[in-house]
């Protein structure tokens, strides 16, 4: 439990579900004060305060496991290397790959407890062949299931999501009726353990002399210098803001990041249209039940992202996803999840692309 | 969860007695400021004076020497820091502070935080593996410069481990110094018997809360000859050191808990101490490999408080076995403190010589005034099954 909202809602309905509940907060950082003050995310004194409120009033237990020492070094050590070497990170899949649906999972089994319920928004349905399906939410605005496709069969027959059927107006009129005086919290968007939002002082400041280099130049395609950057983990694929090109493009049209190239500490921008792939590589693919060799279906390549249609083929080289459509700012590193309609396949982290010519 | 808890948690804080509700109710609706002249104001004074009695009498002090403050942490820092300060004032060659490295984190953080505004050095002498502050090594500190010692703090009982700290022996080598001796003695009123004039200490620190009275109120015993300089700066109600107008409701109720703890504090500490003592033997039956840590309780009464079970379970996390017993309606603690609920290993058994994994592995238990055999019988039925299934859980996580 957070101390949000959807947490505190979803601890509500599985006990009147009739499960025997008890209410978990994940302390995450090593030093709770360096983190973001003001409740805003997770992880501040306030979140457990409020989370151990709710708790109260809905009647359970609770209690605070300290999981920083793995949710640094399977989350955030994994987020500063990914960047170091170029690519956009999603932390949140990472950690439910890791801490939600492993570490918490495999202690409260340990304990005796059956599943963990979460405030995430998805849905689970048992499918034809008695496995466990995922699906997605029913409010779309609020889907979750992207940052949940790296759950495999077994996490997921040990998963419950009581929030998937509901839209998210719903759920803080009932957390308002319920008095559960989180109802009104806002919503957390940013990545938890960066303070402020600010990802690339975030990074500046932890990475140290982890990353090659700290500034380096911003080229065209024909590898002409454009400017200087302060370091390549500024930039993700696709970014247009924060160029700061003094000079405009020669045909006046806005510029984009195409490529990192960390070695070198390059960064090399153009037009959209040369940000189109139509061919994407996965790596490190996850399941949520049996392997597809080859799929019809779409995918969505960024969280709150369009879904793509597409044809996908598992092979030994990896997962090959075909776009029929290009896409645009598909950076590597973030999660390709596959989807049969509104069913979640499973997803591959994108370790390469390929433009359309 | 079950409807009635089976509450083992009486050092974090032990229901009110029920002398102490009604001398506290039947002042709830009066009105009158303490300090006011007229009749309504008269009338609070004599509440709070006639209160200030009882405890004086209580605790054979005298009435002079209550000053009234809003619990443990308060007095603790008055009296270091107030102490600290006037002595400093008085002699700025006094430097030092002397303490034991099992003190609650009332008595250490402002300590600490006197280090941190800087000019004083604190030092944490060691303790033995019963947690008894090692009295030879204060002794050397204090004559490595007699002169330069501001204070001596050393709590009368420690609040995880329930060992009993030799103030007296404190006493005996500070006087011929002129060092004055404050004593956190939170846990040792109406448990273990207390006596201001006979102890020889200077400050006395306790609350209402861990003795049956309310919430919110707690006194810093003092001799009047002793300087202390005020933290807060007000009307001066409290001898100019304490200011704050007076709760004179909660005043009432807490000297009618002392009374009666102090009063009935043989018979309490007899009955109880039986309870613990089964509650050990029994779940040590259970669990083989269980240990008691702090003073052996065969050591009797004088080296142990008499609710105290601090247990040791090889291979558990402490916050697993918390959690398990919860579950099923058994309400006890680790024993040490934590602002987000996030278990730290306790520096008392770290200082007692105990590994990191051996400071995470434990339970306090710690029976008061209504406890009974069925609540030893229930831990006594829950602890196996609950300690399998933490065994369970810590291995995974190894």
């Amino acid at each position: 439990m957070s101390g949000g909202v959807d947490s505190a809602v979803a601890a509500a309905r599985a006990v009147e579900a009739g499960h025997d509940v008890t209410g978990i907060h994940l302390a995450l950082s090593r030093n709770p004060a360096s983190y973001r003050s003001g409740a805003r995310g997770c992880c501040t004194i306030e979140d457990a305060n409020d989370a151990r409120r709710a708790t109260d009033v809905i009647g359970i237990p609770f209690y605070v496991w300290d999981l920083s020492e793995r949710f640094h070094e399977d989350v955030v050590e994994d987020f500063m290397d990914e960047y170091a070497a170029g690519r956009t990170p999603n932390p949140c899949l990472r950690c439910n790959e890791k801490i939600k649906f492993a570490a918490v999972l495999n202690r409260a089994l340990d304990l005796g407890f059956d599943a963990v319920a979460t405030g995430h928004y998805a849905q689970l349905r048992t499918g034809p062949d008695r496995s466990i399906e995922m699906h997605r939410a029913v409010d779309h605005g609020k889907d979750q299931s992207y940052v949940l496709g790296v759950l495999d069969q077994d996490q997921l027959a040990h998963s419950i999501f009581p929030l998937g059927g509901s839209t998210k107006a719903d759920v803080r009129l009932e957390a308002a009726a319920r008095g559960l005086l989180v109802a009104d919290k806002p919503d957390s968007h940013d990545i938890c353990f960066v303070a402020d939002g600010d990802n690339t002082g975030w990074l500046r400041e932890k990475l140290g002399d982890r990353s090659p280099h700290h500034s380096g130049p911003i080229v065209d395609e024909s590898g002409e210098v454009l400017g200087e950057h302060q370091g390549s983990y500024g930039f993700t694929i696709g970014q247009r803001k924060g160029l700061r090109l003094g000079v405009p493009a020669a045909d006046g049209k806005p510029r984009f990041v195409l490529d990192i190239e960390p070695v070198s500490g390059t960064v090399t921008v153009g037009p959209r249209e040369r940000l189109a792939v139509d061919r994407i590589i996965g790596r490190s693919p996850r399941w949520c039940g049996t392997v597809p060799s080859r799929l019809e279906g779409t995918v969505q390549l960024r969280a709150h992202g369009d879904e793509h249609r597409a044809r996908v083929r598992v092979g030994s080289a990896g997962v090959e996803i075909e776009l029929l459509d290009p896409a645009y700012g598909i950076a590597p590193g973030q999660a390709a999840v596959i989807y049969d309609g509104t069913r979640v396949v499973g997803s591959a982290t994108i370790a390469g692309t390929s433009r359309a010519s | 969860m079950p409807e009635d808890p089976v509450y083992l948690d009486h050092a974090a804080t032990t229901p009110m007695l029920p002398a102490a509700i009604e001398a506290m109710s039947a002042h709830l609706a009066d009105v009158g400021n303490p300090n006011s002249l007229h009749a309504s104001g008269r009338h609070a004074r004599r509440v709070v004076e006639e209160s200030r009695e009882t405890i004086a009498q209580a605790l054979n002090c005298s009435p002079g020497e209550v000053v009234f403050t809003s619990g443990g942490t308060e007095s603790d820092n008055l009296a270091l820091k107030g102490i600290y300060w006037a002595r400093q004032a008085a002699d700025p060659a006094r430097t030092r502070i002397l303490t034991t490295s099992v003190e609650h984190h009332a008595v250490l953080d402002p300590l600490l935080w006197l280090v941190e505004a800087g000019g004083v050095e604190v030092e944490f002498l060691p303790v033995d593996r019963q947690g008894r502050v090692d009295v030879e090594a204060m002794r050397d500190a204090v004559d490595r410069g007699p002169g330069s010692v501001a204070l001596i703090s050393a709590m009368w009982a420690n609040n995880e481990v329930g060992t009993l700290q030799p103030v007296q022996e404190i006493v005996a080598l500070a006087a011929p110094h002129g060092i004055p001796v404050h004593t956190d003695a939170v846990q040792a009123i109406g448990t273990v018997p207390v006596d201001f004039a006979g102890s020889g200490v200077d400050a006395l620190t306790f609350t209402g809360h861990k003795l049956g009275g309310p919430y919110g109120v707690g006194v810093l015993v003092v001799r009047r000859q002793i300087e202390v300089s005020a933290l807060a700066h007000g009307g001066g109600q409290e001898r100019d050191i304490r200011s704050g107008t007076l709760d004179a409701p909660a005043i009432a109720g807490l000297a009618a808990a002392v009374e009666l703890a102090v009063k009935h504090q043989p018979e309490h500490a007899t009955r109880v101490a039986a309870l613990r003592d089964d509650l050990v033997r029994r779940v040590v039956e259970v669990v083989p490999d269980a240990h008691v840590h702090g003073a052996p309780i065969e050591l009797g009464a004088g080296a142990r408080l008499p609710g105290n079970a601090h247990l040791g379970f090889p291979g558990c996390e402490g916050d697993s076995l918390l959690m398990l017993l919860d579950a099923r309606g058994i309400e006890c603690s680790t024993g040490s403190a934590c602002s987000a609920g996030v278990p730290q290993p306790s520096h008392v058994l770290l200082a007692m010589g105990c590994t990191d994994e051996a400071a995470r592995h434990s339970l306090r238990f710690s029976l008061g005034h209504t406890s009974t055999s069925a609540d030893v019988d229930a831990v006594v039925a829950a602890i196996g099954p609950v300690v399998e299934r933490a065994r369970a859980g810590s291995r995974r996580s190894r």
